[in-house]
């Protein structure tokens, strides 16, 4: 574990992962290793495999084989899967996944919540978060009031708050309208520089691949990194 | 933010449905609380009017029913005449109607049983009693219902009697009936030479168990039991004390079932929202906690508003005129605390489910689908 976490944050191994009892292969023997503060892109066309490969690295599904490591816990373990979502990774979804009638603030400290985060340092956490994003004028509007690119923000200070190693974006402009995908992934790529947290983004876009540091091509269950 | 305000946001959120789940367990509780407490207060009432002026019970042995005991003249004064005995005062209990009102209790008693020395005496005189042929003494609340005043003839069932006297007791029952002189009610009830019950003053209390071998040797018909062994073993009082508790226990079911299907269609609901939280870190027990919490103040707020529904609807049937005054509620702490436990603990069973099914969604297979 700590020759993995020594240098990589997440190491996949011959992983495969299939749905409908096998009946759908998604993932075939998939390897990568991502190292510490990289931006990686998991680029691709959709149905190719991008989000399962997502999921099963931050913990929210199981592989069918293989063996996975996020920061030395393993997402086939139930309890390692927990610490994963609490401690070590933020999610950030196409459709962002907020819950509609909570208001910013509170969309954003549920992981706190889930953590225990004592209600100070939550506090703290919260404005520092809402400064970097930019969001605090709108703290206590509902998600109803927000513009996607807001709502998208939103999204990626719930997945900052528990100050997370890893950031694991899924299409996350893929619901934004080209200028504000623009703005979300800028400020993405700048967390990964300001904050040193590793960013794996996927995306089927291939402006946004490029401008990561390595791009891995997800293919009919296959990965294999693009070279450049 | 803080779990407990997901909690009561996610109610408000769904309040209506919420709300549901609150009637429902306060249905069960007010339900519960009406029956017990008209039951025991009917027991207890009922009890005391064979308290109050006695030790020991003397009756019929094998009856179903104090109304259908009969202990002859010769026995209770063969009772009366024991070494152990200060006092046996023969009572015949009778029902009757009168127009409009289909129960009217009946109390024959001699002109110095305890009981009418007892009561308040509001119109008439105490020293009258049974002095006057075809006459008898309303209880206060019987007097209010009959419309009758002292001198007056009323119906009871289908004989018409003088209004002798008014009297006020402590027991509703007592209110509510008639007292008749011993000989008119034999006579009127067809039970020449009998009476229901014998209520018996011993001397020595400690003599108790002397007393009842000897009258149970003398008279095998008859048994003979303290007032407290009277309570515990009237089958009567069991029936109803049965009866009270399964009719509550129904009415919890279905609080406790209406839980269920409020918590079962929030959670049904709520599959994305509770794979968010999960996706954000929420444990299985967070999420089976988040429901349970839920359910527990559905329950707390159920208790409330039915406890305030049951304290009002007592209060109301005992101030229902056809009631006559039968309805004491009988209301201990003790009767609380095991209904709103009840409650809750009906609430939490009714949350269980949808609390299991909460903490098992998995949440990648739930986004991918919702």
């Amino acid at each position: 574990m700590s020759e993995v976490m020594s240098e990589h944050s997440i190491s996949v191994e011959n992983v495969c992962k299939s749905f409908d009892g096998g009946r759908i292969p998604v993932l075939k023997h998939v390897d990568l290793k991502i190292r510490h503060g990289e931006r990686v892109a998991l680029w691709g066309a959709s149905g190719s495999g991008k989000t399962t490969l997502l999921n099963l690295m931050g913990g929210l599904d199981l592989p069918d084989s293989g063996r996975l490591d996020t920061f030395g816990l393993n997402p086939a373990l139930e309890a390692h899967r927990l610490r994963l979502r609490r401690e070590v990774v933020g999610f950030v979804f196409q459709l962002h996944n907020l819950i509609p009638y909570l208001t910013v603030k509170e969309n954003i400290l549920i992981p706190a919540v889930a953590l225990g985060v004592p209600r100070a340092e939550a506090e703290a956490r919260l404005k520092e978060t809402l400064e970097i994003l930019q969001m605090s004028h709108r703290i206590d509007h509902r998600m109803q009031d927000l513009s996607g690119g807001e709502r998208q923000r939103t999204a990626i200070g719930r997945a900052l708050i528990n100050r997370p190693k890893v950031l694991l974006a899924d299409e996350p402009t893929g619901a934004l309208d080209e200028a504000t995908g623009d703005v979300v992934f800028e400020l993405l790529r700048g967390l990964a520089e300001d904050i040193g947290v590793t960013v794996v983004i996927a995306t089927h876009e291939r402006r946004f691949a490029e401008a990561c540091d390595r791009i891995f091509r997800v293919h009919s269950g296959h990965v294999e990194e693009v070279s450049r | 933010m803080s779990f407990c305000k997901l909690i009561l946001t996610n109610l408000r959120r769904h309040r209506v449905r919420a709300l549901f789940g609150v009637a429902g367990i306060a249905f069960g509780v007010a339900a519960m609380l009406t029956v017990l407490a008209v039951v025991l207060g009917a027991i207890g009432m009922f009890r005391n009017i064979l308290e109050t002026d006695s030790q020991y019970m003397v009756f019929e042995r094998n009856v179903s029913d104090l109304f259908f005991s009969s202990v002859p003249e010769a026995s209770w004064q063969a009772v009366a005449g024991m070494p152990e005995v200060a006092s046996a005062q023969p009572v015949l209990f009778g029902i009757v109607n009168s127009p409009g009102h289909p129960v009217v209790t009946c109390f024959g008693v001699e002109s110095d049983n305890a009981r009418v020395d007892g009561a308040t005496w509001l119109a008439g005189e105490r020293a009258d009693f049974g002095r006057e042929p075809d006459t008898v003494y309303l209880g206060l609340r019987a007097a209010e219902f009959m419309e009758a005043g002292l001198g007056d003839r009323v119906a009871i069932g289908k004989g018409m009697f003088r209004v002798g006297g008014i009297l006020q007791t402590q027991n509703g029952f007592e209110d509510g009936g008639v007292f008749f002189p011993l000989d008119l009610a034999q006579e009127y009830f067809h039970r020449e030479g009998l009476a229901s019950i014998i209520s018996v003053n011993l001397k020595d209390l400690s003599e108790g168990e002397a007393f009842k071998a000897r009258v149970e040797a003398a008279f095998p018909d008859l048994v003979v039991l303290a007032n407290e062994e009277f309570a515990s073993n009237y089958s009567q009082f069991k029936i109803l004390t049965a009866t009270a508790w399964a009719v509550g226990l129904c009415a919890f079911l279905l609080g406790g079932m209406s839980v269920a299907n409020t918590m079962t269609m929030s959670v049904f609901t709520r599959i994305r929202e509770i794979a968010i939280l999960r996706v954000c870190g929420f444990s299985r027990r967070q999420a089976a906690m988040l429901i349970l919490g839920e359910g527990g103040i559905i329950a707390v707020l159920g208790v409330g508003l039915g406890l305030l529904s049951g304290f009002g609807l007592l209060l109301v049937l005992q101030h229902v005129p056809q009631l006559q005054g039968y309805i004491q509620a009988s209301v201990s702490p003790f009767m609380i605390v095991g209904i709103s436990a009840t409650a809750v603990l009906t609430s939490l069973a009714g949350s269980i489910y949808p609390a299991w099914f909460a903490s098992r969604i998995q949440p990648a297979e739930a986004l991918r689908y919702e």
